[in-house]
């Protein structure tokens, strides 16, 4: 056990840790920069949605139901030319992040989604009412309305990507994952493995209440 | 007085998967400039399908609606958002932003249209000054009653200069106190501001409250339309009854054959009618239904009586009423005996 607590190796937990970080950081970003903008289609075009359009609703919710439907470590290996052309590797913590977003951006989507889709009838009706066009009921309505919901999903997509992250882990994908595999799974330093674990468990923790922090700060409705 | 909406044989039908639902058939209608229009209806009338019709948040099946001159039908989508801004439009559930506070929701509609934040707020606050909550600018929605949080929609439907303001069963969410106030707020707006008022609701009180002229809705049509006072006196049809008398008080109900029906058209005060019929025939009556209101400061409604056994004391009873101009005329089922 004590082999975990050595100076060397908290320098490996800490690379691991900035690893994980960059991972989670920039691929929730981009998840969000493309998941985001489908979320917003999604509500808008549904059939009662305000600018309905049924074919496209249809036809982007099955892609991002096809692409939910695939399980990570699969789409980690699916994308990998994908992965290669964009990075030129598959291995290391920013050849994860192109898999990371092919998976949480969809995902993102459908949280963006349901949150939007909790902003009452009445008050989208009253902005029309008022002249609002499409584009301003998203920006000033839709958006700001559910913005306590949208950060409580940001703060669930950020859970699930540092998941993602352990497993990549798994495949080379570098961060604190590839550290429990490697010392804990292949040399079996339980001690070092139970350490990277209780860090990416306090990872979740941290995110989550920030997410509950920010989330009721920002809630102007108690 | 000019037209300022004027509505030509509207027809809505909604598509639905179970089949056609008709919400609307042949509408016509005008609503004058600077009164106060009531739409009553039981629910599922038609009424608020209606009243999105005007500011065409609702496309029509058929027919034509006029705006201040201009048919709506006619317009793109981009021309009518400008109409709308002259359409202010009150709710039931108050639809307010609860991210903004009270000032904010406010300028929403002023941000909307492009005005600057600086310009917005002086705006905003002089109305919230006249729906006077001015103390509560920087309160959230959550931090509001009922009755304050429509004031704050009303004081948002202003915001753009409206010439018409549409009320949607704005006080059917709010107890008897707080919907007097805000019906009084929203009469103070038609008379200083000249803006006129279109009120949406199931309950008579309100129309009799404020309303100049009322058009009653029934099963998709219009059933009666005409001046408050006109309505309330001689109702027409079974859906104006039912609404004007509800819950089955419908005088038919009562037994007895010789009774009479003494309408009140707002020419006297009838509580002296009846003390001094009573008083200068010396024969007593029975008040068998009395339905009589303060509308606009004159006194309507009307008031069954179950006269004496007497033929004599009838005849009394009748001559006196004649004789003093009181509008009256036999019940039905007692008509024939007292011939
Ligand atoms: N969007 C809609 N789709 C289908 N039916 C509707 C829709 N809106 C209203 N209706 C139907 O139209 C009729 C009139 O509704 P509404 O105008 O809301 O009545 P009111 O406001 O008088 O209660 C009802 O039968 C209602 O079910
Ligand atoms: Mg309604």
């Amino acid at each position: 056990m004590k082999e975990a607590f050595t100076a060397q190796m908290f320098g490996v937990y800490g690379f691991g840790l900035l690893e994980t970080l960059y991972m989670v950081i920039v691929s929730t970003f981009i998840s969000y920069i493309i998941g985001l903008p489908i979320g917003v289609l999604l509500v808008c075009t549904d059939k009662n949605g305000i600018t309905p359009v049924p074919w496209l609703n249809a036809s982007v919710g099955f892609v991002v139901n096809i692409m939910r439907s695939i399980p990570f470590i699969i789409l980690l290996v699916l994308v990998s030319p994908v992965t290669r052309a964009i990075t030129g590797t598959t291995i290391g913590s920013t050849a994860t992040i192109v898999p990371l977003v092919f998976s949480a951006a969809p995902y993102i989507s459908r949280v963006v989604e349901q949150s939007l889709k909790e902003v009452d009838d009445g008050v989208i009706e009253a902005a029309t009412s008022m002249g609002a066009s499409p584009m301003q009921i998203i920006t000033k309505v839709l958006l700001p309305e559910s913005k306590p919901s949208l950060i409580l999903g940001a703060a669930l997509a950020t859970i699930t990507i540092i998941g993602y992250t352990a497993m990549a882990g798994f495949v080379g994908g570098g961060g604190l994952g590839t550290i429990a595999v490697n010392y804990g799974y292949y040399r079996y330093r339980t001690g070092i493995m139970i350490v990277t674990v209780v860090i990416i468990v306090a990872l979740v923790q941290a995110f989550q209440e920030l997410g509950l922090y920010l989330s009721s700060r920002f809630d102007r409705r108690k | 007085m000019s037209e300022l909406i004027k509505i030509n044989h509207l027809g809505k039908i909604f598509k639905t998967a179970s089949g056609d639902i008709v919400a609307l058939e042949d509408i016509n209608l005008s609503i004058r400039e600077g009164e106060i229009f009531g739409i009553i209806g039981l629910s599922g009338a038609g009424k608020s399908t209606l009243v999105r019709c005007i500011n065409f948040l609702e496309r029509l099946t058929s027919g034509t609606v006029f705006f201040d001159g201009k048919e709506l039908n006619s317009l793109s989508e981009k021309e009518l958002r400008l109409v709308r801004r002259r359409m202010g439009m009150i709710f039931q559930q108050f639809n307010l932003l609860a991210q903004r506070s009270a000032l904010d929701n406010v300028t929403f509609p002023l941000e909307i249209s492009g005005v600057s934040r600086d310009k917005a707020k002086e705006k905003a606050m002089s109305l919230l000054d006249v729906v006077g909550l001015a103390d509560r600018a920087s309160s959230y929605p959550s931090q509001l009653s009922g009755g304050q949080k429509q004031r704050v929609a009303i004081a948002r439907s202003l915001a753009c200069d409206p010439k018409v303001l549409l009320c949607d069963e704005a006080t059917s969410a709010l107890d008897p106190t707080t919907t007097r106030q805000i019906l009084d707020l929203i009469a103070k707006i038609n008379r200083e501001m000249g803006i006129t008022v279109v009120i949406i609701t199931h309950e008579m009180k309100v129309i009799e409250q404020i309303c100049d002229r009322v058009a009653i809705i029934d099963r998709s049509r219009i059933a009666e339309l005409g001046d408050v006072s006109e309505i309330f006196t001689r109702p027409k049809s079974d859906i104006a009854r039912q609404l004007i008398f509800p819950g089955g008080r419908l005088p038919d109900n009562f037994e007895g054959s010789s009774r009479i029906r003494i309408i009140f058209d707002g020419k006297s005060s009838f509580e002296p009618v009846i003390a001094n019929m009573v008083l200068e025939c010396s024969a007593p009556v029975n008040i068998m239904f009395a339905d009589t209101r303060d509308i606009g400061g004159k006194a309507v409604g009307q008031m069954v009586l179950q006269l004496p056994e007497s033929e004599q004391e009838r005849k009394r009873i009748l001559a006196w009423l004649d004789l003093n101009k009181v509008n009256w005329n036999y019940e039905e089922d007692g008509g024939e005996e007292t011939t």
